[in-house]
């Protein structure tokens, strides 16, 4: 099975309906054993319970960087490649990615709550997925703002890898902002030295997540390639029933261009 | 269908000029329309067939002279009993084909035919919940039609109406034309061609 | 009645479907929002204090960004034509009009605003205080800036032309809106006094607004 052979919108529908409820249950499987093990995972004797907001917290934060990645490529796969599937796969990923930057934020505010006292600090970490989170936006927008979506897959492609270009000189940016403001940042986690026992249910976690967004992934390509079905079926009613209601052989093209002349 | 509700009604216009962009484009304009009959307004490009057709709706101000309706309903100017078809088709792409015949038979308001009745007679029943913009140029064409049919007004005023109309269509809108006119109407149309129906010609600018 | 209904609730359907504009408001609000503490540092107690003038920029500038295209799609497909000679008068189109646009663009700022004062560092009676000011403030800004719209439609000319016409006409309400929300925040005047006179500048804006756009479209008839 190679990329050339999921070209064909057909054939990857009919993959996906078969793959789909197996990556599922292995979804739901490995979010069952990492929660669990996140809830035995011990307190930390600096931040009691909340440490464990980190469980969810990593995994979205990792993953919104990571799905704007899988969009980057598929933005490639538009702009070099001309993958038919490419650009629903970066369409398809936008509104997801969006989803976990979301979470990112909402818990990692939760969990500086208890240590900063406010919900939000201009840490410089949060501020870097904020601005992701507005970039997600954005390209959402621009995914809305056009009809056509063969028209909007290039424009939000070029978006898409100028902002994985500029991603790392925001964070740097953002970094060297937060430290002119405030020497020492208030949030001091993760870092190598984390325990084994925090380990591994992060790691159960993450894969768990990332395989959360595979199958949201596929199933939104699923939809969207159905929904860009619907339509051009539209677009074919629209079409072929004016033709058969107009008995002469009406060459509508031709009348069309009269218009745009004589207009 | 019934009539339009009023008696005979007639059009005159007297010494009407028409100045745009400090150019007079006509000026002692003289021209009378009565009920059931089509007037088509020829001349060479920029002669200011538009313009007129403006004038008579009260998008634009004339320079000098009157245009006047009797007959009509007294309650109402003369721009609010017609109907005006320009270049472009008012019409929204985000919009259905229903919500747009819609939206204009809610918001001009008055006496109103069968929306879905006037979307079968131009042709369009299929599209009903089609959104606008998947229209070509000829059905977009054939939705404003629709319009003049859901609305009732007793002066249609077209611009270059049967353009992006095929020959169908165009035997379609003559249809609709003369049945307008036998219910009492008047059709004043700007026209490079042959309008289809019975009409009499009002031709303007100098002779080229 | 129904005309005026009709109007508003195309001109919100439009607003809300597939590439309508309504909601990139919000997402500039956002932006605007959040550029801020990169120019003035994050200081949450700096933040908390120019909170509320942050907002209102922010709401200012967004409400005029989406204003630009009010009549402009109208005019460019022909129904401002159909509008102007309908039997609605145009001064009441036009108020539909922008009734249409600040429910569609003008009140997702407000709702958005809770969620960008939490950014800020505002408590829950300052960002209380600044939703409600510009619940009372943003309908001015709208009815005014329908006025530039409408001279844009006039001109042929919108976006920066427009802004420059119509910011100046808004200062009275960014100096309003951000009084009555200090007062709450810091005082030491009442919050009545200038939150009357933010209400009674939307009201009258509400009367000139539309008088004044259908005005300066019927002069730009052609």
């Amino acid at each position: 099975m190679t990329l050339i052979d999921l070209a064909n919108p057909t054939r990857f529908l009919a993959l996906t309906a078969r793959v789909l409820p197996w990556l599922a249950a292995a979804t739901v499987i490995l979010l069952a054993i990492g929660l669990y093990q996140s809830a035995l995972a011990p307190d930390d004797y600096q931040q009691g319970a909340t440490v464990k907001i980190m469980f969810i917290h990593v995994p979205n934060a990792w993953l919104s960087m990571f799905v704007w990645g899988v969009m980057s490529i598929a933005s490639l796969g538009t702009l070099v490649w001309r993958h038919p599937l490419a650009d629903v796969a970066a369409k398809a990923a936008a509104p997801i990615g969006a989803a976990f930057t979301f979470l990112a934020l909402l818990t990692g505010s939760l969990w500086g709550r208890p240590m900063w006292g406010t919900y939000w600090e201009w840490d410089a970490r949060l501020t870097s997925v904020l601005i992701l989170f507005l970039m997600y936006l954005g390209l959402m927008a621009l995914w809305r703002a056009v009809d056509d979506p063969s028209r909007a897959a290039r424009a939000a492609a070029v978006l898409t890898l100028v902002g994985a270009i500029n991603l790392p000189i925001i964070k740097f940016s953002v970094d060297w902002w937060n430290t002119l403001h405030q020497p020492a940042s208030v949030m001091r986690m993760g870092g190598p030295a984390l325990d084994k026992s925090f380990l591994i249910p992060l790691l159960v976690m993450a894969i768990a997540f990332t395989l959360l967004f595979v199958t949201l992934h596929l199933a939104a390509m699923r939809n969207e390639i159905l929904r860009r079905r619907v339509r051009s079926l539209q677009m074919m009613q629209a079409s072929r029933v004016a033709f058969s209601s107009e008995t002469g052989t009406g060459s509508r093209q031709g009348n069309a261009s009269n218009e745009a002349g004589a207009a | 269908m019934s009539g339009l509700g009023h008696g005979k009604i007639q059009l005159s216009g007297r010494g009407v000029a028409c100045v745009r962009g400090g150019r007079e484009v006509f000026s002692g304009l003289d021209f009378e329309a009565a009920s059931g009959e089509a007037v088509a307004v020829v001349g060479r490009n920029g002669s200011g067939k538009t313009s007129l057709l403006r004038l008579i709706a009260g998008l634009l101000v004339p320079a000098g002279g009157t245009i006047a309706l009797e007959g009509g309903d007294a309650e109402l100017t003369l721009p609010e009993q017609c109907h005006y078809l320009g270049h472009r088709d008012a019409l929204k792409p985000a919009l259905s084909v229903a919500e747009n015949l819609s939206f204009w038979a809610d918001f001009l308001g008055g006496a109103r035919g069968d929306a879905t009745e006037s979307l079968a007679t131009v042709g369009l029943e299929h599209a009903t919940h089609l959104p606008a913009g998947f229209l070509s140029a000829g059905q977009r064409r054939r939705l404003s039609l629709a319009r003049l049919l859901t609305v009732r007004r007793p002066v249609w005023l077209l611009d270059e109406p049967t353009n992006a109309l095929d020959v169908a269509g165009q035997e379609m809108f003559g249809g609709l034309m003369r049945e307008h006119l036998s219910r009492g109407g008047m059709i004043v149309a700007a026209t490079h061609a042959p309008l289809g129906i019975e009409s009499r010609e009002l031709r303007i600018g100098r002779a080229a | 009645m129904t005309a005026l209904f009709a109007l508003v609730r195309r001109d919100i359907r439009i607003a809300l479907r597939v590439g309508g504009g309504a909601l990139i408001g919000v997402l500039f609000f956002l932006t605007v929002v959040v550029l801020m503490p990169f120019a003035v540092g994050p200081d949450l107690a700096l933040l908390s204090r120019l909170g509320p003038a942050i907002l209102w920029l922010g709401a200012l500038l967004a409400s005029l960004l989406t204003l630009d295209r009010m009549f402009m799609a109208d005019h460019e497909d022909g129904s401002l034509d159909l509008i102007t000679m309908s039997r609605t008068p145009l001064e009441l189109a036009c108020a539909a009009k922008a009734l249409a646009h600040w429910l569609a663009a003008g009140l997702p700022l407000i709702v958005a605003t809770p969620v960008l004062g939490l950014l800020l560092n505002l408590d829950m009676v300052a960002t209380g205080a600044v939703a409600l000011t510009l619940l009372a403030g943003t309908p001015a800004l709208t009815f005014t800036g329908m006025i530039g719209a409408a001279l844009a439609v006039t001109l042929h000319r919108g976006g920066l032309l427009m802004a420059v016409l119509v910011l100046p006409l808004s200062i009275p309400v960014l100096i309003f809106g951000v009084a009555a929300s200090q007062a709450v925040i810091v005082g030491p005047m009442t919050f009545g006094a200038p939150f009357s006179i933010l209400c009674a500048l939307s009201l009258v804006s509400l009367v000139i607004g539309p008088f004044a756009a259908a005005a300066s479209l019927r002069q730009g008839l052609d």
